[in-house]
């Protein structure tokens, strides 16, 4: 079986709904962090199979995209953990059913 | 005659001043410096107006004027002067040696007084206004100093201002007289207007030479105006209601006042102006001189016959102070100036004598002061009774030694050749008869019968006291000298005229006449009032026989005619009214309206007020309520919940795919 | 180079800057020196003063405003002058009447200031400025240190004069808006061919008649006076009689008749009938008061009565010779200073009185005479000033005022000799509750004049009995200026 697009945009699809599955359910901020960096997981591999499987595929274009993508990631996670580890210093919970500071 | 007294006839008012000024600088304890300084002032003076007098001799009918510059207002100046001629001189004379007597009378009369030295100080402050009234060749000057005369006789009037009565007498003495001074003061303003000037002489052209053709229609108001003036301070009808009441002063200012100073005023005054009366006059009748005629003749019968029931010796004196100003004011009006300030001066002798002799018996008498509770002092005070005798005889007009009765007939003498009517001739001669009667009476109830209470310890005065009496009284007898027909030397000093003399003009048919008059009086005086002489009346004393026969008439006459008692009820009570209403009107009224217009102001603010609380205001809270309902109902969908917005955007995210889909 | 009347001007605010900042243990004699600086400066503003020129003198003019017309623009003529000399005068003896706290002391320097201001000023909105300038301390001074009911006293006081001064304003906005010049000699120039024409000439002069009429004040705006005087402490009441109520006849003199010479003409009768009425009433209602401070509050009005009596006398004559003129106008030159000092006087006399006795009801006193001969002498002469015996400094301008209105209307003149009867007869009443009968047992301890009131009182005494004897220097001062006027008015 050769790998084609739709293979791969199925499995980014997937990927993309655990992961909002994530976001959405569980209680603990680490985990919904989790759940935003898988979603962003398939994102990153529908640039790639986009890339892969587009017209100009000698250029690197969507693996650019894609480590541009991770690196930028990485920083939001470091961002985000720093926000959560200061969200629990102050109210002494991660658990975001509790942090509802910015009702209205 | 330009003698240096003369030229500096200011020098004659100032002495006393100076005098006065120092005497109250002086501490307290300075009693006997005080009196010394003011008599020492008063001979001085005596002294300068005797070498000013002598020196009027030297060129008979000529005048001194002294004029200088006061002050310059814008472009023009205010000019007084100083005046030394005949009526001035002999005014001077009289004042000062009368003044003098009283002074030296005052150092026994005040000895006792804890204020003596402030005494001497008034006194002197006194003499020296009434000098400058006398020598002032300025209606304004004059003016001035005659305000200082009414000046000095409240603080004198009011000098035992512990008593009420005082303090009473002195506010009534000075209120009426600035009624009548207002009255001058509005003649002087329109002389002034008129003529342009306020000297009597200035070279022809002071407002009694030239200045008189400038006065026109008016002069009849402003003489009668000047004369209201007069009227006060000589306190004739009806401004004579102080001058009784002003007896509450110590008995020696009585006897300044009614002699020398105060009352002599007026009587000066319509003589020195007596040109303004006289202008348009025919056959020396004028419509202002008329008025001054019956005021006179009104004022001289009204007084004595009001004296007849009075019963305090200084009272009685005040009232024949009245009378004679009634027949001097006559003498005036009639044309008879030279005899009206003949009676002036003579008056001022008399007068003095008489009221200083009533200071010796009250002194005498522990200062009581009603005749029916002293009598008998004939024996016990000789030399006042002598000397009061004279004064009394002098008064009623008892002829030939008795300088009165010389200037009495001189102003009857004028009186009768009055061309606009005989009828106050024949008044002025009820008045003689009236004179003679209420001094009788006086002197029989003081001196005649038993001692009663008063009189029971009563003792000769010191003779501090009884010289200025003897002086008085031989000047009093003396003075006929210059008086008599026979020698009218006086009479032509004054009208500028030489005298000759003439020994067959001395006895006068009208002269007969006037003593018939005056025995009259004495006689009836002496006929109701005999019983009271009697040894033996010690219980008819207290009851007048006039008040006995004719209660009804007595008790009007007693009581001043009401006089007071209507002005209290009239023109007082109206006045009073006026001050009630004025404050009224201030504070409800005037301050109404303004307070009307703030309240006003405030329904305004409160108006506006309910406008913007109701109306805008309201309108604004609507508007904001609603948005705040909005915001509240917006602020549900703000859960805090991250998920729940993370679970929307994702709906979000689907419903727009969806879209897309459908509508690709 | 700052000018003299610069000088004088800034000398009051410093003190108050000094009183601000030094806090000074006793504030009272350090304005008091400041008082003292400011007497040399006017003093050499006098001896410089030249009597016989025209016009204004030690002019200082700088740009100020130009936009709107306002100019800084200072000069003297002999009214300036005179009214310069007498708030000299009153102020320091307004220090001396009674202890004053710092900031009262303060705020008297600033009324000070915005007095001299005011009397200099030849240019409407420095005028202006300089007039309400006086009105804040004057506001403060009552309603903080005054007496019982200071409250509403002064907050009718202010907004009584306020109102006024608006009306004041929008007149002369309305001047401004026709002629383009707020210059005070400009103006006057105009005058008389008519400043402005129709309705809005007499807009323009009700306004700022209104605004005068209530300062000075005249029958019948005269209410806020009594309230004011009587709560006022006594320097206070000294330096609004003396001096304050002066600006409103300095006003009338300034803008009023030279402005609207026309208008005044029209309307004289009615002007004199309001102050005929000031003359009569006035001491009327004096004579029904209980209260010693409102009697020489309601006398007040009466004497500046006098001065309205004058003015409006010379206004609305039209054939009056110039001899009238000069003497109604130096009259009420005479008067105004003379009446400066003489209430300043009276009242400070009831301060005394009350100081010792802790109220002034007139009849809550009897036999003073015995107890204090010399208090009640030295009071008799500032009542006997008063009530116009010659020889005191009342008589002079009075009878010039007199003199002066009698030749142009008789008769209003006639009816105001009344008032010269009632002021009589209210010392009269005064004198005799006070000073005359047994002495009354709540004065049996009242000390007589201590050294420092005899200090005080005997040189005012002694300029009281100068200006009635000897007059002429004051006369000095105007002279050539009421000649100028006289020309301007008739």
């Amino acid at each position: 079986m050769t790998p084609t697009l739709q293979i791969f945009l199925i499995i980014s699809a997937a990927l993309f709904a655990i992961g909002l599955l994530a976001a959405l359910s569980r209680h603990h901020a680490i985990f919904i962090l989790i759940g935003i960096e898988m979603m962003l997981a398939a994102a990153n591999l529908n640039f790639i199979a986009f890339w892969r499987f587009g017209p100009q595929a000698p250029q690197p274009v969507g693996v650019m995209i894609a480590i541009f993508s991770i690196a930028i990631a990485a920083a939001e996670w470091t961002v985000g953990l720093a926000m959560v580890i200061a969200v629990y210093r102050h109210f002494r919970t991660t658990n975001v059913d509790q942090l509802n500071q910015l009702k209205g | 005659m330009n003698t240096w007294i003369a030229t500096n006839i200011w020098l004659i008012p100032a002495v006393p001043l100076v005098m006065s000024l120092m005497i109250l600088s002086l501490p307290n304890s300075a009693r006997g410096l005080g009196a010394w300084f003011a008599i020492i002032g008063q001979i001085l003076a005596l002294a300068m107006s005797i070498f000013a007098f002598g020196s009027t001799l030297q060129a008979p009918g000529s005048a001194t004027i002294q004029n200088f510059t006061w002050f310059t207002f814008g472009d023009s100046a205010l000019r007084l002067g100083w005046i030394l001629d005949p009526l001035a001189a002999a005014m001077l004379v009289m004042i000062l040696l009368v003044g003098l007597c009283i002074f030296v009378f005052s150092v026994g009369y005040m000895t006792d007084d804890k204020n003596f030295k402030r005494f001497f100080g008034y006194l002197s402050f006194f003499s020296a206004a009434m000098l400058g009234v006398v020598i002032a060749n300025s209606l304004l000057l004059l003016f001035i100093c005659w305000e200082l005369v009414g000046f000095a006789s409240y603080l004198l009037i009011g000098f035992w201002i512990e008593r009420p009565s005082a303090a009473a007498a002195a506010k009534k003495a000075f209120i009426t007289t600035r009624i009548g001074d207002l009255g001058l003061f509005l003649g002087m303003l329109w002389l002034y207007h008129q003529s342009g000037t306020l000297l009597f002489y200035d070279d022809g052209k002071g407002c009694l030479e030239g200045g008189l053709a400038l006065l026109g229609a008016n002069t009849t108001f402003i003489a009668l105006l000047i004369f209201f003036g007069a009227v006060g301070k000589s306190g004739q009808f009806p401004l004579h209601v102080w001058l009784p009441d002003a007896m509450e002063g110590p008995t020696p200012v009585s006897a300044l006042i009614h002699a020398a100073t105060m009352v002599a005023a007026g009587v000066f005054l319509v003589a020195r102006v007596y040109p303004i009366f006289l202008v348009g006059a025919i056959n020396g009748v004028t419509t202002s001189l008329t008025v001054v005629v019956w005021i006179g003749v009104i004022t001289g019968l009204m007084a004595a016959l009001i004296a007849i029931a009075q019963s305090d010796i200084k009272r009685i004196l005040a009232y024949s102070t009245v009378s004679q100003l009634g027949l001097m004011m006559v003498s005036l009006g009639v044309g008879g100036v030279g005899a009206g300030i003949m009676h002036l001066l003579a008056h001022g002798f008399f007068k003095a004598l008489l009221f200083l002799g009533a200071g010796s018996v009250i002194h005498g008498s522990h200062h009581e002061q009603d005749i029916r509770k002293m009598g008998g002092l004939r024996r016990v005070m000789p030399v006042t009774f002598l000397t009061y005798a004279v004064g009394m005889m002098a008064l009623s007009g008892v002829p030939l030694i008795f300088s009165g009765a010389w200037t009495k007939e001189e102003v009857l003498h004028s009186a009768a050749h009055w061309p606009a009517s005989r009828v106050p001739y024949f008044l002025l001669l009820a008045g003689v008869v009236l004179t003679a009667l209420y001094m009788t009476r006086q002197v029989i109830y003081v001196f005649f019968g038993n001692r009663r209470q008063a009189s029971e310890h009563a003792r000769e005065s010191s003779s501090v006291m009884t010289i200025p009496l003897i002086v008085l009284a031989i000047c009093t007898v003396a003075f006929s000298i210059v008086l008599t027909p026979a020698w009218p030397w006086l009479h032509n000093y004054l009208t500028r005229e030489s005298a000759h003399f003439d020994m067959a003009q001395l006895i006068q048919p009208m002269l007969i006449l006037s003593f018939l008059l005056v025995a009259a009086g004495i006689g009836l005086g002496v006929a109701i009032y005999r019983r009271i002489a009697l040894p033996d009346s010690h219980q008819l004393v207290d009851l007048d026989p006039i008040a006995k026969a004719q209660p009804a008439l007595f008790g009007f006459l007693e009581n001043k005619m009401w006089i007071d008692e209507l002005y209290d009820r009239t023109v007082i009570a109206l006045a009073k009214r006026a001050a009630r209403v004025s404050d009224w009107m201030d504070r409800y009224f005037w301050d109404g309206l303004v307070r009307g217009f703030a309240d006003l102001g405030q329904l305004f603010g409160f108006v506006m007020n309910s406008v913007d609380e109701r109306g805008i205001n309201a309108g604004v809270d609507e508007t904001t309520a609603g948005t705040r309902g909005l915001g509240r109902l917006m602020s549900l969908a703000h859960s805090g919940q991250i998920q729940t917005y993370l679970g929307v955007i994702a709906i979000g995210m689907l419903a727009l795919l969806l879209l897309y889909a459908w509508l690709a | 180079m700052v000018g003299l009347i610069n000088t004088l001007i800034i000398i009051p605010l410093v003190g108050t800057i000094a009183l601000y900042i030094g806090r000074p243990k006793n504030p009272r004699a350090v304005a008091l020196l400041f008082n003292a600086l400011a007497a040399f400066f006017a003093f050499m503003l006098w001896q410089k003063f030249d009597t016989y020129a025209v016009g204004l003198q030690a002019v200082e003019r700088h740009a100020w405003i130009p936009a709107i017309g306002a100019e800084y623009l200072v000069g003297l003529d002999g009214l300036s002058l005179l009214l310069v000399l007498l708030t000299t005068i009153i102020i320091p003896f307004a220090f001396l009447a009674q202890p004053l706290e710092r900031g009262a002391c303060a705020l008297m320097l600033v009324m000070q200031a915005a007095l001299y201001g005011t009397f200099v000023a030849q240019n409407f909105v420095l005028w202006f400025l300089f007039y309400e300038m006086s009105l804040i301390p004057a506001f403060l001074l009552i309603k903080i240190w005054g007496g019982a009911k200071r409250d509403r006293a002064a907050i009718k006081f202010f907004l009584y004069t306020f109102l006024g001064s608006v009306a004041m304003l929008l007149a002369f906005l309305g001047i401004f808006f026709a002629k383009g010049t707020f210059d005070f000699a400009e103006l006057a120039a105009s005058g008389k061919a008519g400043l402005l024409t129709g309705n809005l000439a007499w807009l323009a002069f009700w306004g700022i008649f209104l605004g005068l009429a209530v300062k000075v004040p005249l029958f019948p705006f005269h209410t806020w006076l009594p309230d004011a005087y009587e709560a006022a402490p006594t320097g206070v009441a000294m330096v609004l009689t003396g001096v304050l109520s002066k600006m409103g006849v300095y006003g009338f003199v300034r803008l009023l008749l030279p402005l609207f010479p026309n208008e005044i003409k029209i309307v004289g009768p009615w002007l004199l009938g309001l102050a005929v009425c000031s003359i009569v009433f006035a001491p009327l209602a004096a004579w029904a008061q209980r209260d010693l401070k409102r009697m020489v509050a309601y006398l007040s009005i009466n004497h500046l009565g006098y001065c309205m009596l004058g003015l409006f006398a010379i206004a609305s004559g039209s054939t009056s010779s110039s001899i009238d003129a000069h003497a109604a106008l130096s009259g009420v030159f005479m008067q105004i200073f003379n009446h400066g000092i003489t209430a300043a006087m009276l009242f400070y006399f009831v301060g005394i009185i009350e100081q010792r006795r802790g109220s002034r009801g007139i009849d809550d006193f009897g036999g003073l005479m015995q107890r204090t001969p010399l208090l009640c002498g030295w009071m008799s002469v500032a009542m006997f000033s008063s009530l116009g015996l010659p020889g005191l400094n009342g008589f002079i301008g009075e009878f010039l005022i007199f003199k002066g209105s009698f030749a142009i209307a008789a008769s209003f003149t006639a009816v105001s000799v009344l008032g010269l009867l009632v002021t009589a007869i209210v010392f009269m009443r005064a004198m005799q509750a006070l000073f005359s009968g047994p002495l009354s047992a709540s004065c049996s301890t009242f000390p007589d004049l201590l050294r420092s009131e005899k200090l005080v009182i005997i040189p005012v005494t002694l300029l009281m009995f100068g200006l009635g004897i000897a007059p002429q220097f004051i006369f000095n001062i105007f002279n050539a200026t009421i000649v100028q006027m006289a020309r301007l008015f008739s």
